[in-house]
C-alpha cells in the first residue's frame, strides 16, 4: 500500500504518514485475518498476560492511588465553594470510573508496554530472530503479535478496574484524614452514583485502548529496518503514537456512547431524581443533562 | 511433493542412513584430518557442473536440490538482484562469495521464501518456493536449517530452551528423548556445558556454534549459512568451518554458504560462485575463481 516508490527519506512527510497509516491498516487486517486460525499460542498468551498484568501491577496501583488522593484534594475545595462537599464520593467515583481511571491507566500502560513491546520485537527483527522463527515454520506473527495483542485486550480492563478501586481507596483515605469521613457513608455514596453497566462500558473501552497499544507497538517493532537506533525510535514512536491514538479513540468512544446510551451517570441522574432535584427526561441522556443543569 | 511431506522421524532415518559409521554422540567434536574436500580421497565424487536450466523449463534434475533461475529483486529504486542464477547439487557444499552489498544475503533468503523474487524462479527440492504457501511451505522449511549471521538465538531463552523450542513444536519426541537429542547435538558442537546459559553469556564463536546446533536439531537435508564466520578469530573460523564440512561428510547435508571469508571458503567449498551487483559473474571451483580473468574477481581475491 505504497503511495510513492521513493526511499523513505525522499518522501514527503504526508506521503510517509499515509504510507505508515496504510501499512498499519494492513497489519490490523492481517491480525483479524489470522487471530482465528491455528496455531493458538495459549501458553505464550498467558506468559504475555503475566508480563503485561502482573509486572504492571505496582505501577498501576501507585497510579490509581495518586489519582484518588489528588482528585479528592483538588475537588474538595471546589465542591465546598458550592456547598456540595458531601458529594465528593459521587464526583470522585464518576470522574475516576468514567474517564480518569481508564484513560490514565491506559496512558501509563502505553508508556510501559508500548516501549517494551516496540523495543523487544524491534530488536528481534534486527537480530534476525523473527526470520529464524519464520524459517523454522513457527509463525512469528502468531507467536509475537497475536499473543501480545490478546494479552493486552484482556489485561487492560482488569488493571483499570484495579486502578479505579485503588483510586477510590485513595479518595477515601484523603476524606478520612481531612474530614474524618465514615467509610460506610463514603462508599455508599460512591457506589450509588455508578451502575454496573456504566462500569462495564467505561472499563470495556480500555480493551480497545489495549488493542491500540499492542497493535501499534507490534507494528512498529515488527517493521523496524536498520539497527539499534531504529529500535530505539520504534520504542519511542510506539509510546507517542499509541498515546495519541488512545486520546483520539477516547473522544470517539465517549461521543458514540453519549449518542447511543446517554449522558453522565444514569445512576446519578436517578439519585438526583429521587431527591427531587431534577425531573426525568424522555431519554436517559436528556435526563442526565437536566440533572447537571439543575445542580 | 513427496519430499516436502516427509515427516520428522522419517527425515531422521534418512539422515542416519546417509551418515557414516561414527555417531555424533560417540564422536565428540574433533576437527577433520583434512578439511579440503578435494584432498579427501574417501569423499564421494561430487558434481561441479552446476548448469542452470532456463526459465520455464520445469523442475531441475533430481540431483539438483537448489536451483535459482534468473532472480531479480528490487527494494524501491534499489536493484539488488539482477538475474542471479545458480544451482546446487545434492550433498555438496556451495559457497557464494562477493563483496558487501553484492546481494548475497538477499539471494539466500529466496531459498526459504523469506523474500520472493520480482522475477525469476527459485526451485528447491523440485518445487517452486515462491509459489508455495501454508503447510507445503512449512514442510519445506522444516527440511532446511538456516544459520543466521549473528546466530539469531532467542535471547530471552537459555541455550537449552532455544533448542527445545524447535523440538517441542516440530517433533513427537517425549521430554526425555528431546533432552537426549539436545545433549547429543550440543556435544556435536562441543558445547554441552552451555545448555543453561543465555546467549548474552556466550562468545561470538560459541553463539555461531549454538546457532548451528539449533539449525541441525531437526535434522534438515539442506543447511544455509549466512556469513557463518564473520567477526570470528581464525581459530573459531576453522572450528565453525570444520563443523560445516563434517555435516556434509557425516550427515550428507547439502549446504549453501555466503561468505567473504577466504579461509572458510577454502575449507568448506565444493563449488564457488562469485556474485557482483546482483549477478553471478562466475562459478567453478574456488581455485578456478581465484585464477579468473575477470578484473572484479581478481580484485576481490587480491590478485
Amino acid at each position: 500500500m505504497r503511495f510513492t516508490n521513493l526511499l523513505p527519506d525522499q518522501r514527503s512527510p504526508v506521503g510517509n504518514m499515509l504510507d505508515r497509516t496504510g501499512e498499519l491498516a494492513s497489519f490490523i487486517g492481517r491480525f483479524f485475518g489470522r487471530v482465528w486460525k491455528p496455531p493458538y499460542e495459549w501458553k505464550e498468551t498467558l506468559a504475555q498476560m503475566d508480563e503485561v498484568g502482573a509486572r504492571s501491577f505496582l505501577l498501576v496501583s501507585v497510579t490509581g492511588l495518586a489519582i484518588g488522593v489528588v482528585m479528592a484534594m483538588q475537588s474538595r475545595g471546589t465542591l465546598a465553594a458550592f456547598g456540595a462537599e458531601s458529594y465528593l464520593p459521587n464526583m470522585l467515583t464518576l470522574t475516576v470510573v468514567k474517564e480518569i481511571g481508564p484513560v490514565f491507566t491506559s496512558l501509563v500502560l502505553a508508556g510501559r508496554l508500548g516501549a517494551g513491546i516496540g523495543a523487544e520485537i524491534g530488536s528481534m527483527r534486527v537480530t534476525e530472530q523473527i526470520d529464524a522463527l519464520e524459517v523454522a515454520a513457527l509463525k512469528p506473527f502468531h507467536y509475537l503479535v497475536i499473543t501480545r495483542v490478546v494479552a493486552c485486550v484482556i489485561v487492560f480492563p482488569v488493571l483499570t478496574v484495579w486502578a479505579d478501586a485503588i483510586a477510590l481507596l485513595g479518595g477515601y483515605f484523603e476524606s478520612f484524614v481531612v474530614a474524618d469521613t465514615d467509610y460506610r457513608i463514603f462508599f455508599t455514596m460512591a457506589f450509588s452514583s455508578i451502575r454496573f453497566e456504566d462500569l462495564m462500558m467505561d472499563t470495556g473501552k480500555t480493551a480497545i485502548f489495549g488493542f491500540i497499544v499492542a497493535i501499534v507497538s507490534c507494528y512498529l517493532g515488527y517493521n523496524v529496518r536498520g539497527g539499534t537506533r531504529e529500535v530505539g525510535q520504534a520504542a519511542m514512536r510506539a509510546v507517542v503514537v499509541s498515546s495519541l491514538l488512545i486520546l483520539l479513540a477516547d473522544v470517539i468512544i465517549v461521543r458514540l456512547s453519549l449518542m447511543l446510551f446517554g449522558g453522565v451517570g444514569s445512576a446519578l441522574q436517578e439519585h438526583f431524581y429521587h431527591k427531587g432535584m431534577t425531573r426525568r427526561g424522555p431519554f436517559t441522556s436528556f435526563g442526565a443533562r437536566l440533572a447537571i443543569f439543575d445542580c | 511433493m513427496p519430499e516436502a511431506e516427509t515427516t520428522e522421524p522419517e527425515r531422521r532415518d534418512e539422515a542416519q542412513e546417509t551418515a557414516p559409521a561414527a555417531e555424533p554422540d560417540e564422536a565428540p567434536y574433533a576437527p577433520p584430518s583434512s578439511s579440503k574436500p578435494e584432498d579427501d580421497a574417501t569423499a564421494p565424487a561430487r558434481s561441479t557442473s552446476g548448469e542452470v536450466q532456463p526459465i520455464g523449463s520445469g523442475p531441475p534434475p533430481e540431483d539438483t536440490i537448489i536451483e535459482l533461475r534468473d532472480l531479480h529483486k528490487s527494494f524501491g529504486d534499489l536493484d539488488v538482484l539482477n538475474g542471479a542464477s545458480l544451482s546446487v547439487e545434492r550433498g555438496t557444499s556451495a559457497v557464494v562469495m562477493g563483496g558487501s552489498g553484492a546481494g548475497k544475503s538477499v539471494l539466500l533468503k529466496h531459498v526459504v521464501k523469506l523474500l520472493t523474487p520480482d522475477a525469476g524462479e527459485p526451485w528447491v527440492k523440485g518445487q517452486r518456493v515462491d509459489e508455495m504457501t501454508g503447510e507445503e511451505l512449512d514442510d519445506l522449511r522444516l527440511s532446511i536449517g538456516y544459520l543466521f549471521q549473528g546466530g539469531a538465538l532467542f535471547d530471552s531463552m537459555s541455550v537449552e530452551e532455544n533448542m527445545n523450542f524447535f523440538l517441542k513444536r516440530h517433533s513427537a519426541l517425549s521430554k526425555g528423548e528431546r533432552q537426549d537429542r539436545i545433549e547429543e547435538t550440543l556435544s556435536w558442537v562441543n558445547l554441552v556445558d552451555t545448555a543453561p546459559k543465555y546467549p548474552a553469556e556466550l562468545s561470538g564463536g560459541q553463539q555461531k556454534r549454538i546457532g548451528l546446533a539449533r539449525a541441525i536439531i531437526l535434522q534438515p537435508e539442506i543447511l544455509l549459512y549466512d556469513e557463518p564466520t564473520t567477526g570470528l578469530d581464525p581459530v573459531s573460523v576453522r572450528t565453525v568451518s570444520d563443523l560445516i564440512v563434517r555435516l556434509r561428510d557425516e550427515r550428507g547435508i547439502t549446504s549453501v554458504a555466503i561468505t567473504h571469508d577466504l579461509l572458510c571458503a577454502e575449507i568448506i567449498t565444493d563449488r564457488a560462485h562469485f556474485i557482483y551487483e546482483g549477478e553471478i559473474l562466475e562459478s567453478g571451483t574456488l581455485k578456478e575463481l581465484k585464477h579468473s580473468d575477470h578484473p572484479t574477481i581478481r580484485n576481490f581475491f587480491g590478485n
